[in-house]
């Protein structure tokens, strides 16, 4: 117990406190942050994963200010009930995008990580309009007044919205950045209903896998178009016909 | 807590303001071993279970426990004990699947359960439908009713683009594409809310729509407006109605021609032949299977 004893040195001499605390809590920095430089490491490769265009993370944002998270997730768990409900278990790298990520385990309503395809826009206008109308003992409340919120590029500031993004890390392309406008339009009025220079094929030539059309059936270009096109996409990225996990993992 | 005095424990040393002075109390013996505990489980952990992040990915531990590979080996067992019957089912003759009692109860279940996960949002998890979507319970088909007719349509779907064997049709919008006048519409309606006996039909207007109806409508919805079941046309002369029978519903269909859309459950990597069969087996068994 000699060295214990010793404790009462640098109790009563501040500098050396000052060091030696700080010795400490860098080892405990150490161990918490240098893993963190290996984060790249933890998420699989995989193919097939795009940042979202910018009508889907338009739709992204109305998700979010609308909290549909609050009963919503977007991770299927690696469990064999919900990979047989909800199709294969999410992996990191499908919300490597994501910011700020969707995960969850708080389930009111089902998950939603690959409810992309799952249901036609049709029903998805019926169901965010009036969800009792087709799932009578739902508690979800009632979406419709996205169908009258017209929205354009300006309005959801999708350059910022986009700009932020890049910033933090997901890979937008110079060429992405200065079609962030006309994609916006393409996307959701592939017609060219309202916005003439309509251009979806180079849309889906940036954003590979891309939905391009009329989501919510309305001639405008509506929050429920960008809404609809955001759960379109959810977990349809991955092609798990050809995936192979990483058994390590 | 026992008070022990201060000569038994003895003190830590420090006296402040001449006198004040501090126990030196050990900690509870059962707090200290659990603490001890706690340390020893952490380090076992990371030996036996995944733990550090490293460069070349995170350590496996002694144990190589790993959760995908949980869930796929619980998934095959599911999958191994169902095999036979999966096998049965998936080569199953659907006229004669009520024959084989152990199959077809086995059907029913497998099916009930996939109609829960996938066809419940839309046709009610009781079956009953909404307004654009289906009852399955009543006897009125639309595409067919027999089990292979079921089946059929689970597989390829309806009116959607991701099947070419999708079953198809696309009544027009006789409003919106200015095929009949506003007038003409009015009288047509009256005409098919004659059919099926409801209340309020203008007679005069309704005449008029019995030619309009022969020229427009008869082709795909029968001359008496019974239907055709090869298109998807519905009957007209019942009490039944997919989207409503109040005149405006109606008026508004004539319009723009409703589209409704079911996916191709044959290209949905989880539905393999076996489960289409258990869920048109479960479908016809709800009541209208004929």
């Amino acid at each position: 117990m000699a060295l214990l004893d010793k404790h009462v040195i640098l109790e009563k001499n501040a500098t050396l406190l000052l060091i030696f605390s700080f010795l400490v809590v860098t080892v405990g920095g150490i161990v918490e942050i240098a893993p963190l430089f290996y984060l790249e490491n933890t998420i699989e490769k995989v193919e097939g994963v795009r940042p979202y265009t910018p009508l889907e993370l338009a739709g992204r944002n109305i998700y979010i200010r609308e909290g549909c998270y609050v009963c919503h997730s977007q991770m299927i768990r690696p469990m064999r009930d919900e990979v047989e409900r909800y199709g294969h278990y999410s992996l990191a790298a499908e919300s490597m995008y994501d910011h700020p990520f969707q995960w969850g385990s708080k389930r009111t309503g089902p998950d939603l990580a690959r409810v992309g395809g799952r249901y036609s826009d049709e029903w998805h206008v019926d169901h965010l309009t009036n969800p009792q109308s087709v799932v009578p003992e739902s508690v979800m409340p009632k979406y419709g007044f996205l169908l009258d919120n017209v929205i354009t590029p300006e309005s959801t500031y999708i350059r910022d919205m986009v700009a932020t993004n890049r910033f933090v890390g997901v890979p937008y392309t110079d060429e992405q950045m200065a079609a962030i406008e006309a994609d916006f339009w393409s996307q959701a009025d592939p017609d060219g209903n309202v916005y003439e220079d309509s251009d979806p094929d180079a849309l889906v030539e940036r954003y590979p896998g891309a939905q391009t059309r009329n989501f919510d059936g309305r001639p405008e270009v509506t929050e429920m178009d960008a809404l609809i096109a955001y759960l379109q996409v959810l977990g349809t990225m991955v092609d798990f016909s050809t995936f192979e996990p990483v058994a390590s993992r | 807590m026992s008070k022990k005095a201060k000569n038994q424990v003895g003190t830590t040393g420090h006296v402040w303001d001449g006198d004040l002075e501090e126990l030196n109390n050990p900690l509870p013996r059962w707090w200290l071993w659990i603490f001890y505990a706690t340390i020893v489980f952490a380090i076992g952990y990371t030996i036996l279970y995944p733990a550090w992040p490293l460069p070349g990915g995170e350590t496996p531990g002694l144990l190589h426990k790993s959760t995908r590979a949980d869930v796929a080996a619980e998934i095959a067992r599911f999958k191994a004990m169902n095999a036979e019957i999966e096998a049965k089912l998936a080569s199953a003759d659907l006229t004669t699947i009520k024959d084989d009692p152990e199959l077809y109860s086995y059907a029913l279940q497998s099916g009930a359960a996939t109609f829960a996960t996938y066809c419940s949002q839309c046709h009610g998890s009781g079956a009953a439908g909404a307004k654009g979507y289906p009852n399955l319970l009543d006897n009125d088909w639309l595409w067919g009713g027999t089990i292979e007719d079921v089946a059929y349509t689970i597989r390829h779907g309806v009116r959607n683009n991701d099947d070419e064997d999708a079953r198809y049709s696309q009544m027009p919008a006789f409003g919106k594409d200015e095929i009949l006048s506003e007038e003409e519409i009015d009288q047509v309606v009256n005409y098919v809310r004659s059919l099926s006996g409801l209340p309020d039909v203008d007679p005069a207007l309704a005449e008029a729509g019995a030619t309009v109806f022969a020229d427009n409508c008869a082709a795909c919805h029968g001359e008496d407006g019974k239907g055709d079941r090869a298109q998807g046309a519905p009957n007209l002369t019942d009490a039944i109605w997919l989207y409503g029978s109040d005149f405006d519903t109606i008026k508004h269909n004539v319009e723009n021609g409703p589209f409704g859309v079911m996916p191709a459950w044959g290209m949905n990597p989880n539905f393999d032949d076996a489960r289409i069969n258990a869920v048109a087996a479960y479908v016809h068994s709800l009541g209208g299977g004929e």
